[in-house]
């Protein structure tokens, strides 16, 4: 079989494995919408300014689940998989046989990045029917699919190099959402950043890659016209720092 | 001629301070079944792990088909198929659809319901992966292993946490693979699955091969002493003097160049005085004999 249709079967069975396990797909697309809805419910009245333009809260928060949605497939899901198939043997499996070891990795990444673009088509669909948000045209939509392209890449990278830090399943939920949690607080993903947040949340946000993409997201999203090309370059400096460590630390067995 | 399958020369491994693998030879040629015996952390797990290209070695020459396995060449791996006591397979898939994954990745695999026949996993082709019972799950890994037709087989510990019933369906289905003519390479701690089994036997103990044969013939086995044993009820007269030892439970243990002779006598012995032994039992010495022999006079050293 050549690499193109083996890529294809192991990315089929990825999917298919996926579908059956409830808790994680129905965690990964259910998070996002609950957060869309809450956040809008409770905070969704006001409007938020950027750039001197105004936007309706409602669609700050459908670009803001976006971007959360796909970190949460590409980072969380893609480390927590890769953890709990490294536990169970599976690495080690597929490592005994003659499919190419990158092979794997590659149909796991692609796999991540396809439902975390699903997730942003679901979420934008959401917010268009629920709360007529905008969906971005002409340049706009071309910075859009940009900056989900390279942020989904960068997260998926991070992701595998975060699985290789992580030693088991059972201390993967928390190192992972240990790492990101935090991230998408500061970086204004759940909660608006104010003008009077302390000097010390700016600096850690514009360190790594959650702001960076989240700003992406947002203005090619509203379309605010300060969309910057250099937030995309430090996402593509995160991915490449995440293939790096994940060659270094990548595991193919677990250890206990 | 036979064709050597597996050679290793002056096989060393050593984790920091410990050597788990002490100098170990070995050879395997196509189509035997070999066996490598001993107790849990002999180093057995070590051995088959660097032949699979799983560890790298400390030290020595290892070949399988000739090649290294620690270079990790796809072309050896589509020869060789693994079933390792560390190993498992995605729990949301079906029998078949693991089966199917797996067989992919070869040139010349064998059909997957043919496979899933071999291992008695047909009635569960359909049924996910999480479904199955420990005894299954064991044998979709062998269907695994199987799925690319390799010409060599590893099996660690195939039978481990088995009940009789499922140590037997493994039994006959490594005598399958053998009547294919694969070559299977087996770990194991029990002595009758490596008398059963087995062409040859290695018995390791503390990372060094102590003894290597045919089972019936291991470490001079053919030609110890056979052992009769017996009883004589209460009130028999004495036991003449042959030679006997005293056993706790009150009988007699013997042992006989020649058996026949000697169970000729006692018997004899005892049916001119109008008695028979409550006990009365011929046995050659076991594999297990041998094998404790063999483990225990190393557990003395450092």
């Amino acid at each position: 079989m050549s690499a193109g249709a083996l890529l294809a079967a192991q990315l089929r069975a990825t999917n298919r494995s996926f579908w059956r396990n409830p808790a994680a797909a129905t965690f990964t697309f259910a998070f996002p919408l609950v957060f869309l809805v809450v956040f809008t419910t409770l905070l969704g009245q006001g409007e938020t300014v950027i750039g001197g333009t105004s936007f309706d809260n409602s669609t700050y928060y459908v670009a803001a689940m976006a971007t959360f949605g796909v970190i949460t497939a590409c980072e969380t899901n893609l480390a927590m998989g890769v953890v709990v198939a490294r536990d169970a043997g599976v690495l080690k499996r597929v490592r005994g046989t003659p499919m190419p070891p990158w092979l794997y990795l590659s149909a796991r990444v692609t796999h991540a990045m396809l439902i975390g673009f699903l997730l942003v088509a679901i979420t934008v669909a959401f917010g268009v029917i629920a709360y007529e948000a905008q969906v971005p045209t002409g340049i706009d939509l071309v910075r859009f699919v940009a900056s989900l392209l390279v942020g989904a890449g960068c997260f998926a990278a991070l992701g595998l190099a975060v699985s290789g830090i992580v030693p088991n399943a059972e201390a993967a939920p928390a190192i992972v959402n240990g790492i990101i949690l935090p991230l998408l607080f500061v970086s204004g993903v759940f909660v608006p950043i104010g003008d009077d947040a302390p000097s010390w949340v700016n600096t850690v946000a514009d360190i790594f890659p959650v702001r960076h993409f989240f700003d992406t997201m947002r203005d090619s999203f509203l379309g605010t016209g300060s969309f910057a090309w250099s937030d995309v370059g430090v996402m593509a400096l995160w991915l490449a720092i995440g293939i790096v460590v994940a060659m270094r630390t990548f595991r193919w067995e677990s250890r206990r | 001629m036979s064709e050597r399958v597996v050679e290793v020369r002056g096989l060393r491994k050593r984790y920091g301070d410990l050597e788990a693998v002490r100098g170990v030879d070995l050879d395997v040629d196509r189509g035997e079944v070999f066996a490598l015996l001993g107790p849990n952390g002999a180093g057995k797990t070590t051995i088959v792990e660097i032949l699979e290209g799983f560890r790298t070695r400390t030290e020595g020459e290892v070949g399988v088909f000739g090649r290294d396995p620690a270079a990790s060449e796809r072309s050896l791996k589509e020869r060789v198929g693994i079933v390792l006591q560390s190993t498992g397979v995605d729990p949301f898939l079906t029998v078949r659809e693991t089966v199917e994954l797996y067989r992919a990745a070869y040139p010349r695999p064998r059909p997957a319901g043919e496979v899933i026949e071999l291992v008695g996993l047909a009635e569960k082709a359909n049924a996910r992966v999480r479904r199955l019972s420990g005894g299954q799950l064991r044998r979709l890994d062998v269907a695994v292993a199987l799925a690319g037709d390799p010409e060599l087989l590893f099996l660690d510990e195939p039978t481990t946490g088995f009940d009789p019933a499922a140590r037997r369906g493994a039994w006959a289905l490594v005598r399958d693979l053998a009547a294919l003519g694969k070559t299977v390479f087996l770990t194991t701690h029990f002595m009758d699955e490596a008398q059963t089994l087995a062409d040859r036997v290695a018995v390791i103990a503390k990372g060094e091969i102590v003894a290597e044969g045919s089972p019936a013939t291991i470490a001079g086995r053919d030609r110890m002493l056979a052992r009769i044993r017996y009883r004589a009820p209460a009130g028999a007269p004495a036991v003449p003097e042959w030679g006997q030892e005293a056993l706790p439970d009150g009988s007699f243990l013997l042992r006989a160049e020649d058996p026949t002779t000697m169970a000729h006598e006692v018997a004899g012995w005892a049916l001119e005085r109008g008695f028979s032994f409550e006990v009365f039992e011929v046995t050659q010495p076991s594999l297990e004999d041998v094998y404790l022999d063999l483990t225990e006079s190393e557990e003395g050293e450092p």
